[in-house]
This record gives C-alpha cells, sequence and structure tokens, in this order.
C-alpha cells in the first residue's frame, strides 16, 4: 500500500516538474510567431492566419544579434581552449606525488578558491594593464579554474604509474608522455572540462558588462539584455514602426523571437553534448 | 653538510624537471599570482581613500573609516539582510528538490522514460541567465500570461515581495534537474544486491529508501550543504541584476550589486573594496564554521 502511494506521487510530482519546465518555453516558442496586436489582445491562439515571422525577419535581419553572436563564439571559443590547456597542464604536475613543492603550490591554488581581492581590486588591476574594452580582461583573470585542476588531477591518479615508467624508460620525457600518452587517455575529462567553460562563457555577461565598452565588441548576452531586460531593442529593429504603441508591441515580440534564436546553437549542440553529462558528474564527484 | 646535500639534490631534481614547473605549472601559477594575489593586495585601499591618479602609493590612508562608514548605514544593513534572506530561503527551499527529483527518478524501471524525464529537466540549465530573467519578465508582465490566467494585472517586478519568490522560484525550475545529476548518479550505482535482498526481506518502500538509498547519498547531502551554506554570502552578481528594477529594489538590493554599483558606477572605489572585503571574510567565516559543525555531527568529517 504504502508501495503504491509512493509511486503515485513520485509519478505525479515528476510530471508536474517536466510540465512547469515545457510549459513556458512552449509558451515562447507559441507567442513569437503570433501577430503582436492578437497576442497582446488575445493571447496565444492557433488561428494560424494571426501568425507571422515579422519578429524572426526584423531580428535576423539586425545587425547586432550576428555581430554578437560572432563575439559569443570568439569570446567562448578563446576562453574554452585556453582555460583547459592551462588547467589540463597545470594538473600534470599537481598529480604526481614526487613533484616537488606540490604542497605549496596547492597551498597556493586552493586559498583563491576561499579568498580574493574582489571586484574592484581586480578591475584596477584589469584597468592598470591597459585591458579594458580588450577581449582578453573577459578571457584571461577566469582561465584557470582550481576546482577543474583537481578534478583533473583526479582523473590523471586514476591512470597506473607504470605507464609513465615505461615511457620513461622508452625515453619518453614529461611532454611526450603527456601529449602522446597521457592527453589521449584523457579524451572523457577533456571534452566534459569542454563542456563546462564553453557553456559558462556563452552565457555570463558581467565581465564584458565591466571591461567591454565598445557596441561591437559585445558578446550575445549583452546584445540580449539591452533586448530582454533593458527594454531598447535595437534601433534599426523598430525605428521604421511610426506609432508609439505599435512600436512597443513590436519590441515585446522582438523578445520572444530573440530568445528562441539565441537560443538556437544550444539546443542544436544539446543532445551531442548530453551524453557527457553523467560521465562528467561521474569525474566531479571523485573527490580529490 | 646534510643541507648543503639536500640543497645540491634540489637544484638537480629542479635541473633534471624544469618543464615541470615552467611549461605544465607555469601558465596556471602566472595566472593565478597576476589576477588572484595581485588583486588581493589591492584590497588596501579599502583603508584608503584611494584615488586612481596618485595610486596605492600616494592615496591617503584612513584605517577603518569606509567599515565604520557602512557598518553604520541603515542602507548596507538591509542589503545584508536582503542578501542574507535571498540566500538563506534559497537554500532551505531549493536544496531538498535535487535529492527528491533524484529519488523519484530513481523509482522509474523503464530506462527511456527516464532519459527522456532526465533531458528535459537538465534542459534549463544551458539556458543563459539573461534569457532567464528575460522569460520571467514576460511571463509575469502586467499582460502576461500569468495575469492573463488569474484575470489581474500585477505588476510582479515592480513589486519588492515578489522578489525573493520569483528568484528562488526561477533558480529550482533552471538548477534543480541539473543539480539532480550527481545523487541520480550515486543511486544508480548503489548496492543492487542490497537493494533485491532489502525487498526479498519484505521492506517497503520507506525502509529501502533509509537502508539503501539515503546511505548512497548521504555524504554527497552532506558536502552539498557545506558548500550552499559556506556560500551563503556569496549570492551570484548575474541573476539579482537582472531581476532588479527601480521599484524592486528595497529587497532586490544585495551586497553584491551594491559592491558593483557604488565601486563602479559612483567611482567609490575604496568604499566598495571594504563591502567587498567584509563580504568576503564573513563568507570565510561560514564555510569554517558550517564544516566544523557538519564535522561534529558526522563522525568528525567534514571536507
Amino acid at each position: 500500500m504504502a508501495d503504491k502511494v509512493f509511486k503515485v506521487i513520485s509519478r505525479v510530482f515528476l510530471a508536474l516538474f517536466v510540465i512547469a519546465i515545457i510549459i513556458p518555453m512552449l509558451y515562447i516558442v507559441v507567442a513569437s510567431f503570433i501577430d503582436p496586436v492578437t497576442l497582446q489582445n488575445q493571447g496565444l491562439t492557433l488561428d494560424f492566419k494571426k501568425w507571422t515571422l515579422t519578429a524572426y525577419q526584423r531580428v535576423i535581419s539586425n545587425n547586432m544579434i550576428w555581430v554578437g553572436f560572432l563575439n559569443a563564439v570568439i569570446y567562448s571559443v578563446l576562453f574554452t581552449v585556453i582555460s583547459v590547456a592551462v588547467t589540463m597542464l597545470c594538473a600534470y604536475p599537481m598529480s604526481r606525488r614526487d613533484f616537488r613543492g606540490r604542497g605549496f603550490f596547492n597551498a597556493i591554488f586552493v586559498i583563491t578558491m576561499f579568498f580574493g581581492g574582489g571586484l574592484i581590486p581586480t578591475y584596477l588591476l584589469i584597468s592598470d594593464l591597459g585591458l579594458i574594452d580588450s577581449v582578453w580582461a573577459v578571457v584571461l583573470p577566469g582561465a584557470f579554474s582550481v576546482w577543474n585542476m583537481i578534478i583533473a588531477r583526479t582523473y590523471y591518479r586514476s591512470i597506473p604509474n607504470e605507464l609513465r615508467e615505461a615511457a620513461a624508460v622508452d625515453g619518453a620525457g614529461d611532454v611526450i608522455y603527456f601529449f602522446k600518452i597521457l592527453m589521449p587517455l584523457c579524451k572523457p575529462i577533456i571534452a566534459v572540462l569542454v563542456l563546462w567553460q564553453f557553456v559558462g562563457m556563452w552565457n555570463s555577461y558581467f565581465d564584458a558588462m565591466i571591461y567591454i565598452n565598445t557596441d561591437i565588441k559585445q558578446p550575445l548576452q549583452l546584445v540580449l539584455r539591452s533586448i530582454l531586460i533593458q527594454n531598447q531593442p535595437e534601433p534599426g529593429m523598430i525605428a521604421d514602426i511610426q506609432s508609439t504603441a505599435a512600436r512597443a508591441q513590436l519590441a515585446e515580440l522582438l523578445k520572444y523571437a530573440t530568445i528562441i534564436i539565441s537560443s538556437l546553437p544550444l539546443i542544436a549542440m544539446y543532445p551531442f553534448f548530453q551524453k557527457y553529462f553523467e560521465s562528467g558528474v561521474m569525474v566531479g564527484s571523485i573527490k580529490g | 653538510m646534510e643541507a648543503k646535500a639536500r640543497r645540491g639534490s634540489l637544484l638537480l631534481y629542479l635541473r633534471q624537471h624544469w618543464q615541470l614547473y615552467v611549461i605544465f605549472l607555469g601558465p596556471a601559477l602566472v595566472i593565478t599570482l597576476l589576477f588572484k594575489y595581485v588583486p588581493m593586495g589591492g584590497i588596501l585601499i579599502a583603508f584608503q581613500n584611494f584615488n586612481p591618479i596618485k595610486g596605492i602609493v600616494g592615496s591617503q590612508w584612513v584605517g577603518g573609516y569606509h567599515f565604520r562608514r557602512f557598518l553604520s548605514s541603515p542602507d548596507f544593513m538591509r542589503y545584508l539582510v536582503n542578501t542574507l534572506k535571498l540566500s538563506v530561503y534559497g537554500l532551505l527551499w531549493g536544496f531538498p528538490f535535487p535529492i527528491i527529483l533524484a529519488i523519484f527518478l530513481n523509482q522509474i524501471k523503464s530506462k527511456g522514460i527516464k532519459k527522456k524525464v532526465q533531458t528535459i529537466l537538465y534542459m534549463p540549465n544551458f539556458v543563459s541567465v539573461i534569457v532567464l530573467c528575460g522569460m520571467v519578465r514576460i511571463l509575469l508582465s502586467v499582460t502576461g500570461p500569468v495575469n492573463g490566467l488569474f484575470h489581474s494585472s500585477i505588476n510582479f517586478m515592480t513589486i519588492p515581495e515578489f522578489f525573493r519568490p520569483i528568484y528562488i522560484i526561477s533558480g529550482i525550475w533552471q538548477g534543480a534537474g541539473w543539480s539532480s545529476v550527481m545523487y541520480t548518479a550515486a543511486l544508480s550505482n548503489a548496492s543492487k544486491d542490497l537493494r533485491e535482498a532489502a525487498r526479498l526481506d519484505g521492506a517497503n518502500i520507506w525502509q529501502q529508501l533509509r537502508v539503501v538509498d539515503w546511505p548512497a547519498i548521504k555524504d554527497m547531502v552532506v558536502i552539498q550543504f557545506i558548500l550552499s551554506a559556506g556560500g551563503i554570502m556569496s549570492v551570484g552578481f548575474e541573476k539579482a541584476y537582472a531581476l532588479q528594477t527601480d521599484m524592486n529594489m528595497k529587497s532586490s538590493e544585495i551586497i553584491a550589486t551594491y559592491v558593483y554599483k557604488k565601486g563602479l558606477l559612483d567611482g567609490d572605489y575604496s568604499f566598495s573594496t571594504a563591502v567587498g572585503l567584509f563580504n568576503t571574510v564573513i563568507n570565510l567565516i561560514l564555510l569554517i564554521a558550517v564544516n566544523k559543525i557538519v564535522a561534529r555531527m558526522n563522525d568528525g568529517n567534514g571536507i
């Protein structure tokens, strides 16, 4: 009896949660196709005569969205490549128990997980380095993640030491061993880190907001921010509309289309990286 | 003699293994020292009236002036309380969901259905903060679907009382599924034999949960709780800022957004740094304290 009740409760709970996730997404998708006046007066409708692609045309034909996309790709790719490379490299000596100074360096790294200078001192440093309005201000400061290094280090330790000893006998130094033997064995963990870092950079906006001033250098999230949060659609998107009311309605509709278009790349990649979810969590959950 | 020999062997070691320090450790060390440790030195400006033109060396020292300034300010106290409420409520409401989801998911026998449910549960995690907050603003707008559903016209985003529920519920919507991944993984690795044995012994579902499922995730729950509780003062800037409106500031202004506005928008560098330092130190103390408490409860094992 108790089992049955539990079963019912658990299924209902999961079903409700899934519905709660899908409904808002579905609403945005459907609403993005509906004529703005109809949407405001009647809400969603399945009367396809009222459907329109206006919003999509306007968003797609606007340059800033594409500039944002391009910049987001540049920021995210640069960040991912640098960050994963630096992290994987650093984890190698840190994984070796015979590495002298390991405890010292470990302390240096771990301290930064709990204590830091904070926003203003970091900003002043970036400014002193002349990196304001530069890609590097967004990409470099967070490029080394201690947490990811610990995960990679744990992963290395699961690879038998004999491999390195055998390679050393064959005359392979650390560099050769690392690139020729260790890295090919680390594809799963590299895939996971690439996924985390890429998505993390793609979705963030704070660093770009404070360091990047020039419009054409803005990553997608900042372009989205002005449309979605600040209610300031790119001027070209609505400038030709005369009435203020119609302009406001259109601006609202543009938000829906903007959300959909900006989400397409990640949706397209979703099935591809989904297979790394669980393996990612498994490597992540091993404590260093 | 011995010290000399040790130094000699260290030099030999360094000569043999210089690559480990330069090629492997080097980049990470440079980034850490430059972008983490140099700003730690910059904390000194919290005790100055920092003037960017004069620099740290030339600026006037004022001791604890800025700390007294914000500690005696009623505004600051409200932001502190806002921060604490947001994260404590967020933790209390948000923490159980991933665990419940994982336990329920684990009850689904069909692999296909389980996989489909997981696919949907994980999806919101990949929605960016900006898009999430944009969706929230659309759905909750005066003419939006939520108001349409209840035939009301409440402007949710302008009412301070709604800020925390919006923040926390949207957080659960976005994060609960993803946070359940590791519990799900741990549960599916829980001993199948034990479950089978419990079932054969006639254990009902509650007994199974207690004997099989709970032990499989208990450590993880403890660790997650410590990490979350320790991070109570580090509520993220991005989401709070994207959900702020001029009208809901009374509950939506938190320390992170205050530090940003004071420091970067108003240019009050020293004051802002002092507030940030205060926040970091409280956070550190919390983390240590929670770890100690959990260690005592958990037979001496913290993290």
